[in-house]
């Protein structure tokens, strides 16, 4: 009850106080235009910010052990998500400079117009193609190498339960969760970038398809694509993988190769729809009118003529849907159906180390073993949106 | 009496390439209670800025920074949005160009007609039904009690531009602002709603500002004319005076360009095969025919106009033609032989004889390819050929279109202006080497200079090349000037057809006369002696309907 009232408390507070930053603005700089014309809901914006940014530092310095002794795992955390923050603005802000300074002078050019989100987004993505594409010599051990310690912390400090061989612990077995991370972008990475370019192949050249030549071939694929969107898709992806599980072993094919297909085929019903939608409202374009009638084929029409003026919403869809791809791939491995062991992979890691979260309040390092590979999803999926946001923009010609 | 709106030396700027470009150089105007001043210039004239800013709006990444827009007493640009808030709409009203764009489809007319009177406190909605329909029944709209209760797309273009202009009168504003209310109308639709716009616009005293690219339709609603050119004033003065004595060269060259006229050429001798022959071509769309038993025939190297009214199967028929819509009746011949009726059907070699030029050059060319790839791949895929050879035929291409090869070859559509697209258009069309070009509407998107500087460019091309054209076009200036031949068209009939000078010298079909005398014309008096020659009740649609 106390908590209602507090709140009830803090909102009024804060009303009042945007109330009055806007009649003190008013006064001071008399009635200029942007205190003037201010909506209360943009003063109210002004003094929430303020107050968090206040409250966000205040908490900031709290100490890391509270005073009991036991560690202040909140504080901690919050520590980590600032720096962490504070060193990727660093990061991405240098390596735009970097972009600037070096190259051809289109990627210059490039870079002089990009904003500080989307370096940071193409940074982190180039840092997990490396990663994905050397992991072999990268890793310091193998991938399912195990190792002699299980159980050890991340952090290398042997006094805090870890070890300077492993900088971020071992797992439940003693394999080297560093290596087990860069391994894992491999295979995460590479199969759902493979399954959404899939997905987006089959999805794509359909919904062209289908609205460039309409009549029975659209009803024939708009109605089973209905179809295929009507049942759930994880369950549906769930049911496919474990029939393809029986397939997998009687016909001597990997099931990471009908997991690519399964889920790009499920995958590719939402392309197929955005295609579709996107192509209507391109084939009744003069230009396409008069490619027909100069007798152009079919491949050209869609591919040189439709595609070019498509590109900018699929690739948004590309990015979305790379990351949902990913996220089913993790979700499917986090069941158990997904991508199989010894194979590491960011799913299952998330999975295998769950546990660990529950001794966050007392050994905050402990819990970091789960957090990273699931640190490791967000981190790429909020990269390649940046990316996408920013590329969307570039290509419709939106600005600001 | 004291001014009702001043504008004192206003510079906008716009911003593009992270930089504030000027859009408006300085314009001052001034406007009395009652009076009309009418603004004409190219596009990109700064005309709709400056109209806007007349209400103290700019549009997004547009800003005014410099002078002031005294309105009552009230400088718009430096009030508060509350202070705006109560001038617009209720004082100052804005009619834009397509009110097919600027209706809510959502909504029926008459709710959002109220929408400003009830939020402005001047009445209540009952009240403000009531007056909507006695200002249809004074735009004189056809049932008048019933047409608001209808959405925005059930009923036509002109009424729906009337019913707009309806809406801006719902709280007897003092200023109202038309932004090219008739440029997306038809000849016949138009003049009505020029005659109830200056009716309305008499009887309650209210000032207006009329922005057009047309000069003989601005002759007939503005006391004083305003002429800009790139942002800049070029002269001002009252329309009788403007007309008779323009001052200035711009103004004068504005005046001259419906003076382009083409010689008039022998008739075709007879006997000779035509380019192409319609020949009784029915067809329909849906279960509904829209063209009944059209026929008419192009000569080599002469142009054939076929004019009519929107929906009057103008484009049907070139739809027919190139094979896009199969006829129910009726066949196309080229040359004499007989096309197959759909163009999947017909050859490379038949596809390439007949070409077509669109109306909408922004959706005619792919926005994504350059022009040098819009223009090669007829080039290749017709006459095969690649790399240099390829490269040359374009860069000829664009010389004949009057276009700087080395400046254009890579640049993108969007980075052209509206009438170079259209000469692009052309190019593309030209490099299928044809004998035959469909002219869809090409000149009516764009300003009357830039669409002289084309109908010019058009006429060169078919006496170097020889090429026949079929011109469609609502325009009648348009065929006097380029046409050799002409075909009146009707609900899907071919009214009437002959050479031009039989067809501009009387006796016409009625129809015809309707047509003709319903081009505005730059003598200010016109509309005025037209209204009382025939009637208020007999003008436009109206006429036509009785026919």
């Amino acid at each position: 009850m106390s908590g209602l009232v507090w709140f009830v408390i803090i909102i009024v507070g804060l009303l009042v106080a945007a109330y009055v930053f806007r009649l003190a603005g008013q006064a001071i700089t008399s009635n200029a235009p942007k205190f003037r014309d201010m909506t209360f809901g943009v003063a109210f914006g002004y003094i929430f910010g303020a107050t968090l940014f206040v409250w966000a530092t205040y908490y900031y310095f709290q100490p890391k052990i509270t005073g009991v002794g036991t560690p202040n795992a909140g504080v901690i955390f919050f520590r980590w998500a600032v720096q962490g923050f504070i060193i990727a603005s660093i990061a991405a802000f240098l390596f735009r400079v970097f972009g600037r300074a070096v190259g051809t002078e289109v990627t210059k050019k490039l870079f002089r117009s990009m904003p500080l989100t989307a370096s940071f987004g193409i940074l982190v993505i180039i840092l997990y193609a490396i990663t994905a594409i050397f992991a072999g010599s990268i890793a310091p051990y193998g991938e399912s190498e195990i190792l002699g310690a299980a159980n050890v912390l991340a952090g290398g400090d042997i006094t805090a339960g870890g070890d300077p061989a492993y900088p971020l612990g071992t797992d439940q077995i003693g394999r080297d969760i560093l290596s087990r991370l860069i391994f894992g972008a491999r295979n995460t990475v590479g199969i759902a970038f493979i399954t959404t370019c899939l997905a987006f192949f089959i999805g794509g050249s359909l919904g062209f398809l289908a609205a460039t030549l309409q009549g029975w071939l659209d009803q024939l694929l708009s109605r089973s694509v209905d179809v295929l969107m009507a049942i759930p898709s994880l369950i549906f992806a769930l049911l496919l993988m474990t029939i393809a599980s029986v397939w997998s072993i009687k016909l001597g094919v990997p099931l990471t190769i009908f997991m690519v297909l399964i889920i790009a085929v499920i995958d590719s019903t939402r392309v197929y729809r955005l295609a579709r939608a996107v192509g209507l409202n391109i084939v009744v374009m003069d230009y396409i009118e008069a490619a027909k009638l100069r007798g152009e084929g079919l491949g050209y029409l869609v591919f040189k003529e439709i595609l070019p003026n498509a590109m900018a919403p699929l690739l948004a869809e590309f990015g979305l849907r790379f990351c949902f791809v990913f996220l089913t791939i993790a979700a499917l491995s986090f069941l158990g159906v997904g991508i199989q062991p010894p194979l590491a992979d960011w799913g299952t890691m998330v999975r295998d180390l769950g546990p660990f979260i529950n001794f966050a309040a007392f050994i905050p390092t402990a819990a970091v073993s789960p957090l990273l590979a699931a640190g490791a999803i967000a981190l790429l999926t909020v990269a390649v949106n940046f990316v996408v946001d920013w590329m969307l923009h570039k290509t419709s010609g939106l600005q600001e | 009496m004291s001014d009702l709106l001043t504008v004192k030396d206003l510079w906008i700027e716009g911003r593009s390439d992270e930089m504030w470009n000027p859009i408006i150089n300085g314009c001052s105007l001034n406007l009395k209670k009652g009076e009309v001043l009418g603004m004409i210039g190219e596009s990109g004239a700064g005309k709709s800025t400056i109209g806007l800013a007349c209400m103290g709006y700019t549009r997004d990444g547009v800003r005014i920074s410099k002078g002031s827009v005294v309105f009552d007493g009230i400088d718009l640009v430096t009030a508060s949005a509350r202070v705006k808030r109560d001038f617009l709409g209720k004082r100052i009203a804005y009619v834009a160009q397509s009110a097919a764009a600027s209706f809510n489809p959502a909504h029926k007319i008459i709710d959002q007609h109220t929408e400003a009177p009830v939020q402005h406190g001047v009445s209540g909605r009952g009240e403000s039904v009531e007056d909507g329909i006695e200002l249809y029944r004074k735009l004189r709209l056809p049932n008048p009690e019933e047409i608001g209760f209808r959405f925005p797309h059930q009923v036509s273009g002109g009424q729906l531009q009337r019913a707009m202009t309806a809406m801006a009168m719902s709280c007897r504003p003092d200023l109202i602002i038309f932004d090219e209310p008739t440029t997306a109308l038809d000849v016949t639709t138009q003049i009505e709603v020029l005659a109830s716009i200056r009716q309305i616009v008499e009887e309650y005293n209210t000032a207006a500002i009329y922005i057009t690219h047309d000069l003989a339709v601005v002759a007939q609603m503005a006391d004083r004319i305003k002429v800009l050119l790139k942002g800049d004033e070029v002269e001002e003065s009252d329309t009788r005076t403007m007309l008779s004595d323009p001052q200035k060269e711009y103004t004068k060259s504005l005046w001259a360009v419906r003076a382009f006229q083409r010689p008039v050429k022998p008739l075709a001798t007879e006997g000779s095969v035509p380019v192409v022959s319609v020949r009784n071509i029915t067809a329909a769309y849906g279960t509904t025919d829209v063209l009944h038993e059209v026929s008419f025939d192009v000569h080599a190297g002469r142009t054939v106009a076929v004019v009519g009214e929107s929906g009057s199967g103008k484009s049907t028929v070139a739809r027919c033609i190139t094979g896009l819509l199969l006829p129910r009746a009726g066949e196309v011949a080229f040359d004499g032989k007989v096309l197959p009726a759909n163009y999947k059907k017909r050859s490379k070699a038949q596809l390439r004889q007949a070409q077509m030029i669109y109306q909408m050059a922004d959706t005619a060319l792919n926005p994504r390819k350059t022009i040098g790839q819009i223009i090669g791949r007829p080039v290749q895929f017709y006459m095969g050929l690649k790399g240099v050879e390829k490269r040359e035929r374009v860069n000829e291409l664009l010389d004949q279109i009057e276009l700087e090869p080395s400046q254009y070859f890579n640049r993108l559509p969007s980075e052209l202006s509206g009438g170079q697209k259209q000469r692009v258009g052309i190019a593309r069309a030209l490099a299928a080497e044809p004998k035959f070009i469909i002219c869809d509407e090409v000149t009516s998107a764009l300003d009357q200079l830039v669409a002289e500087g084309i109908l010019r460019l058009l006429a060169d091309l078919q006496d170097t090349l020889g090429l026949s054209y079929m011109f469609i076009t609502h325009d009648l200036a348009t065929v006097k000037s380029i046409a050799d031949e002409v075909v009146v068209m009707k609900d899907g009939k071919v009214v009437e057809q002959g050479p031009k000078t039989s067809m501009f010298t009387p006796p016409h079909h009625a129809y015809t006369d309707l047509l003709l005398s319903s081009v505005p014309e730059m003598d200010p008096d016109w509309l005025t002696n037209l209204l009382q020659e025939r009637g208020v009740d007999n003008i436009g649609d109206a006429a036509v309907n009785k026919m």
